[in-house]
């Protein structure tokens, strides 16, 4: 029975991912990491504003150009700031957004084991 | 003891908060560039409207003399406005106005600078936008004035009176 | 007429206000039974904001311009449909529903705890009126729904048409029902730590509350996601924005909660860290009211907003934070210690585990979304948080969580073992080789999608399992947990199979790349009441020879005038084509975008399962 179930599931999955191949496509993944700024809460690819074509169109440009995505974003960083990049780098301003999470996960566990697991009276 | 510092520390950590979040009320939540005043200007290869060989923006800039580069449409409603005060501006002798003409077509431009008159000592064309980009720019209009190969001033959205006069009182 | 109507009885609702507080007071000093004028004056209350409610409503129907709110987001022309949901799409409206549901939620709440004390009662009433007091004055003084503006206008200027959408007329006020849900939790939580009184019973009489709002909240997102999906245009589903950030923190609040109190149903301990967790989970509603109307954050979701209303909803929230520090480090004794014990392996601990990876994830999301507020008034630096550090800091972490939320549920409380927990080990073998298989398949040669599709996998088996073993018992945990399983799938997998082409074409064009054939074959026009439509008619032809055929719109809303793009979506059960068209402006050429998006429905459908999941344990609870 359960042999049945789970070939179905494989059949069913592997079925659709025939039709459909990946699509890797450095400009789509730039352009999903970049901030619009004509309509400030989307991205470059979500959005059809002016800006966004054109910055489409150029990113294409520049990556036919040769550049890697690092130097997209810095050449865009120069050109309009931090701001427009989703993924902020890890600098001096961004220490806490990207440590704090992790150090708070670390503080959670370590309380947990102390007062819940390691305690023996 | 160690109870009561407990409840303090928190009090004034949510004092803090209760201040950033207070101070943040002040702040406008629409981001706009740093202006990069002072930088160099961007090189770029470009056409000229009408024309069909490609110039290298260093053939249009030249060292000692201000110019202000007015990036337009015709689509756009706001560069209706700043029209006028371009048109007062190109009266001056001490600066070329040069047009960057933003993602338009030719003919509804020419029709556009026919009705409102036409500033620009050249026009160049940015079919793409990818130009404007160089520039740092994101929308229409956006105005850039220029000395000495630098950007001295930038102005997002349309000029008007007050922007007009702070030109001519740097010029 | 409705308008003044509506505006008196707002403010007599404000009175009533501070009778209840002034005959609570009384009773709770002089009586030991519960004086059944509090309670008819709670209903008299709630009559009054019922009344003022429909005022407006009648008001936004009528079309009656002499109010301002109405002038302000309505319009003749607009269907009466949208009449009616434009009364709480525009913020005075909106927060007059929040009130309403507040004071209706207090009245069930008098209602269905008739068996609990009087102290409780009267206490839990009295905190639900500090807030429906601090509500009453928001909306008379800074966002009255009942401004006169005179002369009258004679006509209004319209409802944003991405907000004239069935899905988000009702997302609001289901959305609402659970934000406002928590407020009682808050209000009862505070109440039982002022009178020490946090008990097993009371676990299970706030339990239900914790269902109520947690159900709402589910479902309230799932509207706003399903919205956002196909009326935004875009065709993602979450975008990490920060309006809908501000939803999901208190979800993931509520959500521990509700694993928290099961253990608080058996026995009493972990008492401080329900409390924080109830006080909490209505502080980020709060919040999240806070940062969405006061304008801090740019989003796609704009709301009309003013800092003097931000700096209302700022210090309310403080003061509602204050009184609750106030109370816990006051009132609340710290529980007896010695039971704190529990076994590695056991049910109570699994649930630790729960917590500490919820707590996680809502700092991660709580991080992101005010951090950049916190560095630009610090360095006036602005930088922005996207989708990509989300995904960065949350992914990772769903391994092990979903992992935990296999095994834990198949813990024994107190003290567990590994007897016959062999076929754990077995699955989660099966799980990896068909994960494997499957990415290997798929050409996406990435450590990283492996483990993650397989701990879905994982959960996804055992639950399966667990509804052929263990028949009904613990159904709704389990349907929750499968929901979840399935939905991470679904995600997983609609990332990994997603196409996409952006491209231009003219009437009469047509692109073609190896898969597709899209043809751009002709344009309609329509008149509608509110709009005109350009429909786009496009043919799309894959490489089998199928034939399908997309009319996306573009819509010209006159009231007020704005141009939106409508996505034309075919579902079925396996994927969504989804076609948009946009005006690119000055060009005779539309920009067009074709997406393949599977298993969407299973997204949605997951969703509906995991608070279907809530829903089962509300309904059992109760039929107890």
């Amino acid at each position: 029975m359960k042999l049945i179930r789970y070939s179905i599931v494989i059949i069913l999955l592997l079925n659709f991912n025939t039709s459909f191949a990946q699509q890797d496509n450095l400009q789509t993944k730039i352009t999903k990491n970049l901030r619009c700024l004509i309509c400030q809460g989307q991205s470059v690819y979500d959005s059809d504003s002016e800006f966004a074509n054109s910055l489409k169109f150029l990113i294409n440009q520049k990556i036919d150009d040769g550049l890697n995505e690092n130097q997209i974003y810095d050449y865009l960083k120069d050109k309009f700031g931090e701001w427009i990049l989703y993924d902020p780098n890890f600098s001096k301003n961004t220490y806490f957004l990207w440590l704090l999470p992790i150090l708070i996960f670390i503080i959670g566990g370590a309380i947990i084991l102390k007062l819940f697991i390691l305690k023996k009276n | 003891m160690k109870s009561k510092i407990f409840p303090l520390f928190l009090l004034i950590f949510f004092l803090i908060i209760f201040f950033i979040f207070f101070k943040s009320l002040q702040n406008s939540n629409i981001y706009v560039p740093k202006s990069n005043i002072d930088k160099d200007i961007p090189n770029f290869n470009v056409k000229k409207a009408g024309k069909n060989n490609i110039i290298n923006s260093d053939e249009i800039f030249k060292n000692d003399k201000f110019y202000l580069m007015n990036i337009w449409s015709s689509w756009c409603i706001p560069c209706r406005d700043e029209h006028p005060f371009l048109m007062i501006l190109s009266r001056n002798k001490n600066i070329e106005i040069i047009g960057l003409n933003y993602k338009d077509n030719s003919e509804n431009a020419k029709i556009f600078l026919k009705e409102m008159g036409n500033p620009y000592n050249i026009i160049l064309l940015d079919n793409e936008g990818t130009i404007s980009i160089e520039w740092g720019a994101y929308g229409v209009p956006e105005t850039f004035l220029i000395y000495n190969k630098k950007i001295i001033k930038k102005i997002v959205g349309p000029i008007d009176e007050k922007v007009l006069l702070e030109i001519e009182e740097l010029i | 007429m409705a308008s003044l109507i509506g505006s008196y009885s707002l403010n007599l609702g404000f009175c009533i206000s501070f009778l209840i507080i002034f005959y609570s007071v009384k009773n709770f000093r002089n009586s030991n039974i519960f004086d059944n004028k509090i309670a008819l004056l709670t209903f008299l209350q709630f009559f009054f904001v019922i009344i003022s409610f429909l005022g407006l409503i009648l008001s936004f129907v009528n079309s009656d311009f002499s109010n301002e709110t109405v002038f302000n987001h309505s319009h003749t022309t607009k269907p009466l449909f949208y009449k009616i949901s434009g009364t709480w799409g525009n913020h005075e409206g909106s927060l007059l529903l929040w009130l309403l549901v507040l004071t209706l939620f207090i009245a069930i709440f008098l209602l269905s705890s008739k068996k609990q004390t009087k102290k409780y009662r009267i206490l839990t009433l009295m905190f639900q009126q500090i807030i429906i007091i601090g509500f009453f004055i928001f909306i008379i003084k800074t966002s009255n729904p009942f401004n006169y503006i005179f002369p009258i206008p004679n006509q209004g200027l319209g409802l944003n048409p991405i907000l004239q959408d069935p899905a988000l007329a009702i997302h609001p006020p289901i959305l609402y029902l659970g934000y406002v849900g928590s407020s009682i939790i808050f209000s009862s939580t505070l109440a039982a730590t002022t009178l020490n009184d946090i008990s097993i019973d009371w676990a299970k009489h706030i339990k239900q509350w914790v269902l109520i709002s947690w159900i709402f909240l589910t479902l309230g997102i799932l509207l706003g996601s399903i919205w956002a999906y196909y009326e935004l245009g875009w065709g993602g589903f979450w975008f990490w924005d920060p309006v809908e950030n501000v939803s999901l923190m208190p979800w993931l609040a509520l959500t521990t909660l509700l694993h928290c109190i099961l253990v608080l149903e058996k026995k009493l301990v972990l008492t401080s860290w329900v409390i924080v967790l109830s006080i909490s989970t209505f502080t980020l509603s709060m919040c999240g009211t806070f940062l969405v109307r006061s304008g801090i954050l740019n989003s796609v979701h704009t709301f009309a907003n003013d800092p003097e209303r931000g700096l209302y909803i700022l210090i309310f929230l403080f003061c509602l934070i204050f009184l609750s520090f106030f109370i816990f480090f006051y009132f609340h004794k710290i529980e007896n210690k010695s039971i704190n014990n529990f076994f590695w392996l056991s049910k109570e601990t699994s649930i630790l585990i729960n917590n500490w990876f919820m707590m996680y994830f809502l700092t991660v999301v709580l991080i992101g979304t005010i951090y950049p507020i916190f560095l630009e008034v610090i360095s006036s630096e602005k930088i922005s948080v996207g989708p990509p550090f989300y995904h960065k800091l949350i992914v990772p972490f769903l391994i092990p969580f979903l992992l935990a939320m296999a095994i834990g549920p198949k813990l024994r409380w107190i003290k567990s073992n590994l007897q016959n927990k062999l076929y754990l080990i077995l699955y989660l073998i099966i799980s990896f080789l068909l994960s494997a298989l499957i990415i290997k398949s798929l050409g996406i040669s990435f450590l990283l999608n492996t483990v993650l599709v397989s701990s879905a996998f994982y959960l996804f088996l055992i639950t399966i399992r667990d509804f052929f073993t263990k028949k009904f018992k613990n159904l709704s945990q389990n349907i929750a947990h499968f929901g979840f399983s399935l939905l991470i799938l679904s995600i997983l997998f609609n990332n990994f199979l997603s196409t996409e082409i952006i491209t231009n074409l003219k009437i009469g064009e047509t692109y073609e790349s190896e898969k597709f054939k899209i043809s751009f074959e002709n344009i309609d026009k329509k008149n509608e009441k509110n709009f005109q439509a350009l429909i786009g008619k496009f043919n799309i032809e894959n490489k089998n020879g199928d034939n399908e055929s997309l009319q996306p719109e573009l819509r010209i809303y006159n009231q007020p005038n704005i141009v939106t793009s409508e996505a034309d979506i075919k579902t079925n059960l396996f994927t969504d084509k989804f076609m948009t068209m946009n005006l690119v402006q000055n060009q005779d050429y539309f920009n067009i975008r074709y997406q393949i998006k599977p298993l969407m429905i299973w997204i949605w459908f997951s969703v509906l399962l995991i608070s279907f999941g809530g829903l089962l344990s509300f309904i059992r609870k109760y039929e107890k």
